[in-house]
């Protein structure tokens, strides 16, 4: 207890970012137990006000906006959490070799160059034009951007790990390659990722909320921050509570989420350690 | 003698730079006999890590290549086997000690996984002997509470004890030789004592035989029983130890004597210590006679035009055609 207490004392970003994130993540979860059914239309209480019934009232099509936002949050978690473990996943083991084994370098580096140069909102609007709009096309489109910047960061490591004494005396004592890389390249790679991933969290669940903004992504009747910020547009001067909510759940958690993500890097990076 | 462990015949080793070739390594002949420590001395550059790497065939890749010679390990030419057959003597057969303790060991692995992986690949060992052979390693170098501190990381380990570990990680399969390059130069002078102590000691316990690479006469003096002096990629003498301190023949060897600060206690006051003066040449450019010539202050018209060769007498070589064995 003492310890936990003295870590929060220490990390004060991480503890609250990830309190936040936790409420989130209970709610969206347990959404259809906490909150009514987000799609139901009930004409007669269009627009309300925030009030006892409709706790953070109502859009223009009479839906509960306090059921609508908690269950947005599942969408954005789930595109979130989807992109960042995609993205590392993926970007990781292509890092590991384009660092590691220079012929994949030159080969895999030019093409990564490429993919970064492709902005996740086009990809994601060709994406969806071809396909069917679906969360699955809205995480494949944000992840193909992310993944050249994890392979970088994971390059990036390899390279100067790779030069390190301890790497040729693990040569010396005859490792394979792939051993190199994966017992004593990979742990070094860990901390940086985990830093890296919230980053992705929070630009993932941004670029998502961007693309249902402009109707993009997921299919407007499915509830998502983004489209309920979309379908409140028209409404904003005679009802701002519609984009009131979805726009602070949506502030709060990109907050929460950085939080975490700059604790976790101040944490983890070992030349600030010596501080704690 | 017998059979010897290592037999370097002829070692050539280059560098391929933009701005030309390196002759890092020109021409080496060697050997290490069973049980033998050999000290292989010179300056920063003449070529002696470069000869462990050979050995070892870990020079960098796409710059340095060995191009002539043979390096003769137990009636094998180390250069003409493939990698995986050279993987499976790395390690097991001889094993190498690096200069550097700080950074040898990978600092996010516990030392107890880095001596147990190279009993793993070369043993077959399973990981539950594997770490037990780690702590066994780790008693036998002589740190305390071994069985709790094969689980502790570099970081928790003085620079003296680390290099101790990387002992542990070498000896721990029983290695016919070790190539320990500069294992002390990074550690304070009564450490060095101690680490080349257990070091000597163990050999003898394992049966190895040392190729100890230094800058140092004193850990040479102290530890081995032949010696190699190398200048600019070349052999230049070779002699036992007693005999190499009794009777310095090349020029060079006498130099680096002489530059050696004494203690005293009595009689006149120390005076200035002698250096020699010059700098090491550029192995870009052919050398022509000997390396040491415009250095040397023996040096003749003919040191400059022909290149000496070896002359030896009984155990003492000497390449030099100023002095004689």
């Amino acid at each position: 207890m003492t310890r936990l207490r003295r870590f929060a004392r220490r990390n004060p970003t991480i503890v609250i970012g990830a309190v936040l994130l936790a409420v989130v993540t209970v709610l969206a979860v347990a959404a259809p137990l906490v909150a009514g059914d987000p799609m139901l239309l009930k004409p007669e209480d269009r627009l309300m006000p925030p009030g006892a019934r409709y706790w953070l009232g109502t859009d223009h099509l009479g839906r509960d906006i306090y059921a609508r936002t908690v269950f947005g949050a599942r969408i954005s978690l789930v595109v979130g959490l989807s992109v960042a473990v995609l993205s590392v996943a993926i970007g990781l083991g292509i890092g590991l070799a384009a660092g590691y084994w220079r012929r994949v370098d030159a080969l895999v580096m030019r093409f990564m160059d490429g993919m970064m140069a492709i902005p996740a909102i086009l990809l994601a609007i060709a994406l969806v034009s071809l396909n069917k709009a679906s969360v699955g096309i809205v995480i494949i489109a944000i992840t193909i951007p992310e993944v050249p910047r994890v392979v970088r960061l994971v390059r990036a490591v390899v390279l100067t790990v790779r030069e390190m004494p301890y790497i040729e005396a693990a040569v010396s004592g005859g490792s394979r390659g792939l051993k190199i890389v994966l017992r004593h390249i990979l742990p070094s790679t860990v901390a940086p990722l985990i830093v890296q991933a919230t980053y992705i969290t929070a630009s993932a669940i941004l670029i998502e909320a961007g693309l249902s903004f402009l109707g993009a992504g997921v299919p407007p009747e499915i509830p998502t921050w983004g489209n309920m910020i979309a379908q409140s547009r028209l409404f904003v001067v005679r009802a701002p509570w519609t984009i009131f909510a979805p726009g602070t759940a949506l502030a709060l958690v990109i907050l929460a989420v950085n939080l975490v993500g700059d604790g976790l890097r101040d944490f983890l990076d070992v030349r600030l350690a010596r501080r704690m | 003698m017998a059979e010897p462990v290592l037999a370097v015949e002829d070692l050539r080793t280059h560098f391929f730079t933009q701005d030309g070739v390196t002759r890092a390594v020109d021409g080496l002949n060697f050997t290490v006999g069973a049980g033998e420590t050999l000290g292989i001395v010179g300056e920063s550059g003449c070529g002696k890590s470069v000869t462990a790497l050979s050995v070892m065939r870990l020079l960098p890749a796409g710059l340095g290549r060995t191009v002539g010679g043979k390096v003769l390990f137990g009636g094998r030419d180390l250069l003409q086997l493939d990698e995986a057959q050279m993987r499976r003597i790395r390690g097991d057969r001889i094993a190498m000690i690096f200069q550097e303790p700080m950074t040898s060991l990978n600092p996010v692995l516990s030392v107890g996984e880095q001596i147990a992986e190279s009993v793993m690949i070369h043993q077959g060992k399973t990981k539950a002997e594997a770490w037990a052979r780690a702590a066994e390693m780790l008693a036998l170098v002589r740190i305390a509470d071994a069985e709790r501190r094969v689980k502790d990381y570099p970081h928790q380990f003085s620079g003296g004890m680390r290099q101790r570990v990387m002992i542990a990680i070498a000896l721990s399969c029983h290695p016919q030789l070790l190539i320990a390059d500069e294992p002390t130069t990074a550690l304070d002078v009564t450490i060095q004592a101690q680490i080349l102590k257990l070091m000597i000691e163990l050999k003898s316990r394992i049966g190895a035989a040392i190729l100890l690479i230094t800058h140092d006469l004193g850990v040479v003096a102290e530890t081995c029983q032949r010696v190699v002096v190398m200048y600019a990629g070349r052999k230049v003498e070779e002699a036992s130890v007693l005999d190499l301190f009794d009777r310095p023949l090349h020029p060079y060897t006498r130099g680096l004597m002489a530059s050696i600060p004494r203690h005293r206690r009595a009689g006149p006051p120390p005076r200035r210590l002698q250096e020699i003066p010059g700098i090491v040449p550029n192995l870009r450019d052919p050398i022509a006679g000997c390396a040491f010539a415009p250095r040397c202050p023996l040096a003749t018209a003919r040191c400059t035009a022909e290149a000496p060769s070896l002359r030896s007498a009984g155990t003492h070589s000497v390449a030099c055609w100023e002095v004689t064995p």
